[in-house]
């Protein structure tokens, strides 16, 4: 084989396993694929499927000794990585190979500035450094389109927004001009608009210095946009592999079919204008206190929630939008009481505000909530029948041992869970198991009213499908209320009847869901929903950087 | 997915939605995490078998009275049977004269029981903590029986109709100043440092996660406040103040865990609140709140069990540094009554009598013994409470 159409990165039949004291576990199960240069390939599945370990082994990243290889080999312009020294490889990772990884917070050294940070790399690869070192950091920050980049660079981590992060960190990443780049989740931890921005960038780097781009994701719709070649994977094997349009137009393994189907289905519940409301808030205020100085004296706020009027009527859904830090879940969790606030809330035709903890107590069966984290919103040490009957013991008291029981094997089934899971723990169940527990917990109390705060942002897209279909069954066959918040646009248009834009804790644009997806009014919106259903950055739009 | 997890179970343990698959789990067994915990310490070795070593000394000490006593545990005399070791009878019981407690060690009381053909089953040593061997062949502290010299013994031996030392009762580790058997005083002596350990740690965790819990979970100004109390009631040079309240009040078992405790009870809130400081955003503390369940009981349910790993990680420790307050306080002679067995005052009696090594070895080693085996078991219960600890 010649130089030329010889495969910038071979991966053939990879196996990854992890040692453990129950045993060995295999991740990845004998898997083959080949990066060409200038080529960009998608790697998909779910979580666990052994997507990211197998974009590790390439760096061998993985936690040595307790993983191993017991197959394959990875060549990398010829050259066996897995058989290269810890010190041969060092000269590889971030000189021919480099990677970004989800989450830019933790990714970067939060007591570094941005020069040192990218001047380490370039002086630890290339010798660089000084003035020509600091030429090459400024080119770089411009490259990747960091506004104004001389005072970025004595800039701190914590002073960058989340995109600024990510784009510092895939300026690291290309500060030795690799010639693989290898890109785990690099957009999932961000907002749609941003995710966009960043997405446009990586496309425009990569054809602009000829480089391979390994791409690591659950987003079909990210695959479809950036990849050449995707392969997909499922339990530690890749089932698919073949060129983008071939595998959209004409999938051949079942699973594939089935992800590409996992779009949820759009049908709201309709507005519903003559039924009585069932929450509604005036001019609702969060302001947090920042104090300064000796005396703490209070010198300003920060308006989480600054002004908000809305209501809900039985049987509707109101979809609260926003990016991250808009306030939606602040605006949730003073509806609910949960965090002090100030503005009327009127429940069920009664004004809650003010009421001590245990005067809302009563209030507390008819309003749940379900939150974004299935792994976080379950206590790890109660069974799942202790979890959902805790409601119960609360608020109605007088049920006995058999009849509360009832009713949790009642909620588990209402939910598609198996009875005889009450004797389980939460470990031992999936992110979309677990999700479906914390609802049983909101529904066994037979509220009228549920928040939900992102409840599928954390599950995987086959499961979010699923998750978005038991909600409205629930909600026909109990008549529920809900207030769905959500980054997701795309969740959100196939719930909500209702929908509310929030920045900056204000509401930006509201009215029934149907005119505002059509016909959205401002620009923040026509921004946002470019980005979320079309993956576009728009070009110099509010909400750019 | 960037986590790569050390055991990738969990991962690979996704199913398809509404199916159970992982496997029952029997009801009374422990939970597979402790039941990991549990094989971590067993693989600690030094550890487990300080536990053993430990638990088997507490546990013999526990019935100390069945093990080193001036009163036999039984005597079938006259048909009836006696328990002298439990219950009180009079010398005129078995036909003396008095009307006060039978001195069992004493020849008469003996000859008056053998004589109605009695049977009397003792103790494997014949002394308790305060009796004093009253044929000491030497002046007190006196050496240990195997070491005497038969010119030593000759006195007692004449005087007692034997026929060498060999036949003496025997001091296995010599007497203490006041003639009173090393041996008997180290077995009540540990038994009590133990339980004093024990019973300190536990009172002050009590305490300590309690006072933690609520400055953690309320957090604002009951945390602010509490947290200055601490500081400046730790900033009291405590073990002045101990000496001088142990002078002032009269010193016993209670009164000198009170005096303690005033100052131990602090070691755990710091630990504990910031457990529950970190716990009290977990969203399955929100969705408790959500659900009206009170304070109390979110503190109980939901962030007790969070802080009870560093807790229980700690207790080993506490128990340790406690005994050693005990002892030092002892030692200083202001610990416990006089006459109580104790480690610190055996310790003190070696210190005063350096021509009697034998007292000063064995409150060396008793020490030195129990606080090695308790900081072992405190290595091993700390590493396998460590989750991110990897054992081969």
């Amino acid at each position: 084989m010649d130089a030329i159409n010889q495969p910038l990165l071979d991966v053939r039949d990879l196996s990854v396993a992890f040692h453990h004291a129950g045993g060995t576990s295999v991740a990845v199960d004998r898997i083959s694929f080949e990066i060409r240069r200038g080529e960009c390939v998608a790697l998909v599945g779910e979580s666990g499927s052994g997507k990211s370990v197998s974009a590790l082994s390439v760096l061998k990243l993985l936690p040595y000794p307790s993983a191993s290889h017991p197959t394959g080999n990875i060549r990398f312009k010829g050259e066996d990585l897995l058989g290269m020294s810890e010190r041969e490889i060092r000269g590889v990772r971030g000189n021919d190979i480099s990677i970004i990884f989800q989450e830019p917070m933790t990714s970067l050294n939060p007591l570094h500035t941005i020069e040192s940070q990218i001047g380490e790399i370039l002086q630890l690869h290339g010798g660089v450094r000084g003035t020509a070192a600091r030429q090459r950091i400024l080119e770089l920050l411009t490259q990747v389109g960091i506004r104004d980049p001389e005072t970025r660079l004595a800039s701190y981590p914590h002073q960058l927004s989340g995109g600024q992060r990510q784009r510092v960190m895939i300026a690291m990443a290309l500060a030795n001009e690799p010639d693989l780049l290898i890109a785990d989740e690099p957009t999932t931890a961000l907002d749609v608009t941003v995710q966009a921005q960043i997405l446009k960038l990586l496309a425009d780097i990569r054809a602009r210095l000829g480089m391979s781009l390994l791409f690591i994701t659950h987003d079909l719709g990210i695959v479809r946009r950036i990849a050449d070649r995707v392969c997909v994977m499922q339990g530690g094997k890749i089932v698919e592999n073949g060129p983008v349009e071939q595998v959209f137009t004409a999938p051949q393994h079942a699973y594939t079919r089935e992800l590409l189907a996992a779009e949820p289905k759009p049908d709201p519940a309709p507005p519903r204008p003559e039924s009585p409301e069932v929450i509604s808030t005036d001019n609702l205020k969060v302001w947090f206190p920042i104090r300064r100085g000796l005396l703490r004296k209070t010198v300003g706020h920060i308006k989480a929630v600054d002004g908000v009027t809305l209501k809900v009527r039985k049987g509707e859904t109101l979809g609260v939008v926003g990016e991250s830090g808009s306030g939606k879940t602040t605006l949730g969790l003073a509806l609910l009481r949960l965090i002090s606030s100030d503005g009327p809330i009127v429940f069920l035709s009664k004004n809650i505000q003010g009421l001590s903890f245990k005067d809302v107590r009563p209030f507390r069966r008819d309003m749940q909530i379900v939150f974004q984290d299935p792994f976080g919103a379950l206590s790890p040490r109660m069974s799942v029948g202790e979890i959902v009957a805790e409601g119960l013991s609360v608020h109605q008291r007088a049920l006995s041992a058999d009849e509360r029981e009832g009713r949790v094997i009642k909620a588990l089934k209402d939910v598609g869970l198996d009875p005889e899971t009450r004797f389980r723990y939460p470990h031992e169940f999936s992110g979309g198991q677990r999700q479906r527990i914390s609802i049983a917990r909101a529904v066994v109390l037979e509220p009228s009213f549920i928040v939900l705060d992102e409840p599928t942002s954390a599950l995987d897209m086959v499961f979010q499908a699923q998750m978005v279909d038991l909600l409205r069954d629930l909600q026909r066959k109990r008549d529920l209320t809900y207030m769905f918040i959500s980054h997701d646009l795309r969740v959100v248009a196939s719930l909500a009847s209702h929908l509310i834009v929030m920045r900056h804790g204000k509401v930006v644009e509201e009215g029934p869901a149907s005119d505002l997806f059509k016909n959205p009014t401002s620009d923040y919106t026509r921004a946002l929903f470019a980005a979320a259903f079309r993956n576009e950055a728009a070009p110099g739009g509010p909400a750019a950087q | 997915m960037a986590i790569i997890s050390p055991e990738p179970v969990e991962t690979t343990a996704v199913s398809p939605l509404g199916e159970a698959v992982p496997p029952a789990r029997h009801p009374l067994g422990l939970s597979p995490l402790n039941r990991r915990r549990w094989q971590n310490f067993k693989s600690n070795r030094r550890g487990y078998w300080s536990l053993w070593i430990f638990l088997i000394l507490f546990v013999i000490s526990l019935f100390a009275e069945l093990i080193a006593n001036d009163r036999p545990f039984l005597i079938k005399f006259d048909g009836h049977l006696y328990f002298p070791a439990f219950v009180t009878y009079p010398e005129t019981a078995f036909g003396g004269d008095f009307e006060t407690a039978a001195d069992y060690r004493d020849p008469y009381v003996q000859k008056l029981i053998a004589d109605k053909g009695g049977t009397i089953v003792w103790p494997l040593i014949r002394y308790s903590y305060d009796t004093h061997n009253l044929d000491l062949p030497t002046p007190a502290p006196s050496k240990p029986t195997w070491l005497l010299t038969e010119k030593e013994c000759k006195d007692v031996v004449q005087r007692k109709h034997l026929t060498g030392c060999r036949d003496l009762e025997y001091n296995w580790l010599g007497t203490d100043d006041q003639g009173r058997d090393v041996v008997a005083r180290l077995i009540y002596g540990f038994r009590i440092s133990v339980l004093f350990g024990l019973c300190l740690t536990i009172v002050s965790s009590i305490i300590g996660v309690a006072a933690g819990g609520v400055q953690g979970y309320f957090g604002g100004w009951v945390d602010l406040g509490f947290q200055r109390f601490i500081e400046v009631w730790t900033a009291i040079p405590s073990l002045y103040l101990l000496l001088i309240l142990s002078s002032v009040l009269v010193p016993g078992f209670f009164v000198l865990l009170g005096i303690l405790l005033l100052f131990s009870w602090v070691s755990l809130v710091g630990l504990v609140r910031a457990e529950f400081l970190r716990g009290r955003n977990f969203e399955y503390i929100t969705a408790a709140r959500a659900l009206g369940v009170s304070n109390a009981t979110i503190m109980f349910r939901h962030l007790l069990p969070n802080a009870m790993v560093a807790t229980m990680t700690f207790l080993p420790f506490i128990v340790s540094s406690s005994v050693m307050t005990l002892t030092a306080l002892d030692f200083l002679g202001f610990g416990l009554p006089p006459g109580s067995p104790s480690l610190g005052e055996l310790l003190s009696q070696g210190k005063a009598n350096v021509q009697a090594p034998w007292l000063g070895f064995t409150g060396f080693f008793a020490v030195a013994i129990m606080l090695s085996l308790l900081i072992f078991i405190g290595e091993g219960v700390r590493d396998a409470f460590d989750p991110r600890k990897t054992f081969r």
